[in-house]
């Protein structure tokens, strides 16, 4: 069968991050290189924490996901270095987070707005959130508690 | 010591810090005193672990010998291990946890930054990975630490004796020896000693926010990173720890 490095970047923007399955493994920017040798591909994968419990859950879903589509030789490769950035999230997948009711990361360090009610007072309740890559905030206006994806 | 020797103690030394630590702080799963505080223990636990299997990873392929990760991990007995003291010290109350942590934290953070230029290209992207994690550790430990310090009388009591207490342990992670000598020499690693003033800096200006007198001893235990003398906790957690592939050796998941 013959297929393009952009078909299979294609089919890796509909594997879901198995902890925030609205976005994708791509959006997320984990995805570093696609390499396609012969019937070889090669996907070079970066976690975005280094005790992240997704990250096997995740080349195991990037493998199955090649094989359904028939390739049947697929090599993952774990590339720490440079270090996963959030400034690799794509503009699609910051968007869905926030639908989502994540607030996507920004640079001063917390949330723009609330992902419910878009107040713009909002109070850290914590550092950390219901994953290494999250921080719990809260909205004083409409009280709701919400996620913000940390920026690192 | 030849050059890899040197280079698998230090490796050994990076990965069970953050082994031993990451265990110690994972105890509190399910035990904070409150749910916020018990999610961000866990998480800083599961960065610590994260980053063992990265240093540990590269120790074993150091060494050459086949070993994995979970081989160090788990099958090495306590004269084995090369963490520091500190590291290993019990969790006692939440205040003590948290004075350990930042203790640590912050000499974690400098070593990180400095080991993020290391000529070895392996140690710089572990250093540049975990230093992003390590960063967010401190910002926390440190806070926390000004809380209750600064707190009611009872939590700056209980900082005030979880400092008196740890104080003896941080020394040892600043002192040199053949090992580090021979990692600066390669521009591996820096010398442990050349970041205690700036270690002291930081400490300082804390304890001073957070109204903590800081005990005027320089006297330091040593041993652990060595692995001449561990002190007695760190037998008795490992026999938590490595409870299952003791019992059932080689078991898989």
């Amino acid at each position: 069968m013959t297929v393009s490095v952009d078909q299979i970047w294609g089919w890796l923007d509909e594997v879901p991050d198995p902890e925030i399955p609205v976005i994708s493994v791509v959006d997320l920017g984990i995805v570093r290189e696609v390499v396609l040798e012969g019937e070889t591909v090669t996907v070079a994968v970066t976690p975005t924490y280094s005790g992240c419990p997704a990250t096997s859950v995740i080349s195991m879903d990037i493998e199955t996901a090649l094989r359904d589509r028939g390739m049947t030789d697929v090599k993952i490769e774990t590339r720490i270095a440079p270090p996963w950035t959030t400034d690799w999230l794509s503009d699609k997948g910051r968007a869905k987070l926030e639908d989502y009711g994540i607030a996507p990361p920004q640079p001063a360090g917390g949330p723009e707005k609330c992902p419910h009610c878009g107040s713009r007072n909002v109070t850290r309740v914590s550092q950390f959130g219901s994953t290494p890559c999250k921080a719990h905030w809260r909205c004083t206006d409409c009280l709701e508690p919400f996620d913000y994806f940390k920026c690192i | 010591m030849t050059r890899d020797t040197a280079f698998f103690e230090f490796l050994l030394r990076m990965g069970d810090n953050t082994l031993v630590l990451g265990h110690r702080v994972s105890e509190w799963c399910g035990h904070a005193p409150v749910l916020e505080e018990d999610i961000a223990l866990a998480n800083t636990a599961l960065d610590l672990i994260g980053q063992t299997q990265m240093w540990l990873g590269l120790a074993g392929e150091v060494e050459g010998e086949g070993r994995s990760a979970d081989d160090l991990a788990m099958l090495r007995d306590a004269w084995d291990f090369r963490n520091v003291l500190l590291a290993e010290q019990p969790n006692g109350d939440f205040g003590q946890t948290m004075m350990r942590q930042y203790l640590f934290d912050q000499a974690h953070v400098l070593l990180l930054e400095k080991l993020a230029q290391s000529s070895d290209e392996r140690v710089a992207g572990i250093a540049a990975k975990a230093v992003k994690e390590v960063t967010y550790h401190v910002e926390r430990s440190r806070d926390t630490v000004i809380g209750l310090g600064d707190g009611t009388s009872e939590s700056h009591r209980r900082m005030q004796a979880a400092l008196d207490l740890l104080w003896p342990y941080v020394g040892e992670m600043f002192t040199d020896d053949e090992v580090s000598g021979i990692m600066a020499a390669e521009g591996i690693a820096p010398e442990p000693s050349s970041l205690r003033a700036a270690w002291d800096a930081a400490v300082q200006q804390t304890m001073s926010e957070a109204t903590l007198v800081i005990p005027d001893s320089g006297f330091a235990h040593a041993g652990g990173k060595t692995g001449f003398r561990h002190s007695e906790h760190l037998g008795h957690m490992l026999t938590q720890m490595q409870w299952l592939q003791r019992a059932y050796p080689g078991a898989r998941w």
